[in-house]
């Protein structure tokens, strides 16, 4: 028998070497993975977009000597003092608590110095983040963690926190391990124990009470700031049309691929859109209601280039909104720290437990040993240079459109890679004038 | 007294005109009238100024309060005094849901019943209600003192942190983690000082509560706890 050949041992793609693995993790702690960033699929993205160029029908505009101008205002509908920014590459939303005190002051000094915003988290505004922000967005969310009138009148806009891409519909838990004394203080919580933070507004449920607490935030703020609604990728058509029904100036969209501090694998992986599906349905509510451009729209959840940038332009976006890339930016899984990566069981690029306050780059931690690591000066300058980088890639791809805005983009200008790209995005598949779903086909 | 007509003047300008009362002020007793159940009136105050409103309020009332001492001469809407910082506020009447959510300080008095939620997620406000609460009151509460003469509807403190609650007649169910605790002698004087200044003392006596807390067995996560929530 044994001269006949044996069927060569087949590992199947149902029960993966992955699979197994978070079988056996969850059948010796009983406890569901809990892990920090967005969704790590394989997920249709901006990647499956293609920028057409210039050609005959078109002319493109000179490199390093024709404008191509990057700027962009939020909040023109109803706020007294709409923002002007000069890029629209914008800081998402990030906690003191998730991420150290310097980590914070960095992101407010790089996004200050490449003319852009950054905004606060669940926790709180920090000095450290006020001071060194030009621009600061302060999040009105559900635990109202360190939530006062004081600081809302002295941020620049206001971000109302629906929910976000990593988690739409979940809520959070800052885990004991981060709760040092001033989080602690900060969220008028005993030092040590598990922060939840509420999936739900604690005043105000639907649309119409969402309107009321609008009023209340301009009647507090003397209708000064602009007021963002942010919403994870889950029904981005209806929740854009009921965030500009309630009274909102911005809507912020954060597709699946969004980062968030700490949740549940099966939530990250499992529930919301990527961004690539969500942007096109939230620019034809928009456009339906006649509010493309009166109402900004804000994307953000996996983008990582100027040409990302340029892609969520094109299909309608005002600006974009970077979180993991920005902790990249700073420093958080570089190679260079690989020993103590592997000492925590990981490796560079794949580490995402922030949730457990070990970060060796010293950016999601509460450990004053490791946060003393990081140089806020130093992670300020690379922010800064990686947002001009983003900002000069999205004008090298515009003028090549012939585009002297940014905000000139648009899907003509695109083709997908593939039918579900396609599909999503409501452009052409590349080579053909076939967009799945449009025109009855 | 400085009176303020809500229906004839406007909302934006009745607050634009009580947010202009920072430092020193003669005009310190404001007197809303026809509130007609507006929204936001008197919110984001902050200045150590009386503000009666002679009537019913809708969402908001007094929001955000800092210093300032609101009453309202009628029923209040949802979310009366929420995030309030410090000051008082006085309802005549009824609060519906969420009445005092997410305070941080300051003193809450509702004279009639608070519906649902009252004192949800609550950060160190204390406050009293001379009726009757609804369900869910003083939820994932986490710092202040919830005092209620009447009874408390389903789940009480689910989920509560560090927030103390003194209810002198019925509770319907306790939420998750949420216990009947001893009341020593401390707790008495808090609830003595509390009852006097939520102008409740004529009205109830201390002995006659009981008190509620967290067991505090879900502060940290535990799986062999999942079947709590």
């Amino acid at each position: 028998m044994s001269d006949f050949p044996q069927t060569p041992p087949k590992q199947s793609w149902t029960f993966s070497n992955d699979v197994n693995a978070e079988i056996r993790r969850a059948a010796a702690t009983g406890i569901y993975d809990i892990r920090g960033g967005g969704s790590k699929r394989k997920l249709p993205h901006f990647d499956d977009l293609l920028f057409l160029g210039a050609s005959i029908s078109r002319y493109p505009l000179e490199g390093y000597r024709e404008k191509c101008a990057t700027d962009v205002w939020l909040g023109t509908r109803y706020a007294k003092n709409p923002i002007h920014l000069d890029i629209p590459v914008t800081i998402a939303g990030m906690s003191f608590g998730a991420l150290s005190g310097p980590a914070k002051e960095a992101l407010g000094r790089g996004a200050s110095a490449a003319g852009t915003s950054t905004t606060t988290g669940d926790g709180g505004m920090t000095e450290e983040e006020r001071g060194h922000s030009k621009t600061l967005v302060y999040q009105y969310l559900p635990s109202r963690y360190g939530m006062n009138p004081d600081d809302l009148r002295r941020a620049d806009a206001i971000e109302i926190v629906v929910g976000q891409g990593a988690k739409p519909g979940g809520g959070g838990m800052l885990l004991g391990q981060k709760i040092s004394d001033r989080v602690a203080q900060m969220r008028n919580l005993p030092k040590g124990i598990d922060q939840r933070s509420a999936c739900r507004h604690p005043d105000w449920t639907g649309p119409d009470d969402l309107e009321i607490k609008i009023l209340e935030l301009r009647e507090i703020t003397n209708w000064e700031k602009p007021i963002y609604i942010k919403v994870g990728g889950a029904r981005p058509y209806y929740d854009t049309a009921l965030a500009v029904k309630a009274g909102a100036d911005v809507v912020v969209l954060d597709g699946m691929q969004g980062g968030t501090a700490a949740t549940q694998d099966v939530f990250i992986e499992n529930v919301g859109m990527p961004i690539l599906a969500c942007i096109p349905q939230a620019v034809k509510a928009l456009q339906d209601l006649g509010m493309h451009r009166k109402v900004q729209l804000i994307v953000s959840g996996g983008i990582r280039s100027g040409a990302d940038v340029a892609k969520a332009m094109a299909l309608g976006a005002d600006a974009v909104a970077i979180g993991s890339a920005a902790l990249i930016a700073l420093g958080d899984n570089d190679p260079a720290l690989e020993a103590e990566y592997k000492k925590l069981g990981t490796t560079a690029g794949a580490y995402d437990d922030w949730h457990e306050g070990k970060d060796p780059a010293g950016i999601t931690t509460q450990d004053p040993e490791l946060f003393k690591r990081f140089d806020p000066i130093l992670g300020g300058r690379r922010l800064k240079n990686y947002l001009k980088v983003m900002t000069l890639e999205a004008q090298t791809i515009a003028r090549a459109c012939g585009k002297n805005h940014l905000h000139n983009l648009e899907p003509e200008d695109l083709c997908a890679l593939t039918i579900e790209a396609a599909a999503m995005a409501g452009v052409p598949l590349a080579g053909t004038n076939w967009i799945p779903g449009k025109n009855g086909f | 007294m400085q009176t303020f007509d809500l229906s004839a003047q406007g909302l934006r300008a009745l607050n634009s005109t009580l947010h202009g009362l920072k430092g020193q002020t003669n005009q310190t007793a404001w007197e809303i009238i026809n509130p007609k159940g507006a929204h936001a009136i008197a919110v984001g105050l902050d200045a150590p100024v009386d503000v009666t409103v002679r009537g019913s309020t809708g969402y908001y009332c007094a929001g955000m309060n800092k210093q300032a001492t609101v009453r309202i001469k009628g029923s209040a809407g949802p979310g009366v005094a929420e995030n309030m910082m410090s000051g008082t506020v006085i309802i005549d009447g009824d609060a519906s849901q969420y009445a005092g959510a997410t305070g941080r300080g300051g003193l809450l008095v509702i004279k009639g019943n608070a519906s649902s939620r009252c004192g949800i997620s609550m950060k160190g406000i204390d406050i009293v209600v001379h009726g009757n609460i609804g369900h869910m009151s003083a939820f994932m509460a986490q710092s202040g003192n919830l005092v209620v003469l009447g009874d408390a509807g389903d789940a009480l403190g689910d989920s509560l942190y560090e927030a103390r609650m003194f209810v002198r007649g019925s509770v319907k169910s306790l939420g998750a983690d949420c216990v009947e605790k001893e009341m020593r002698p401390e707790h008495i004087a808090i609830l003595a000082d509390l009852l006097k200044r939520g102008e409740a003392d004529h009205l109830a006596k201390p002995e006659e509560f009981k008190r509620y807390g967290s067991a505090r067995k879900l502060y940290n996560f535990n799986i062999d706890n999942a079947s709590s929530y």
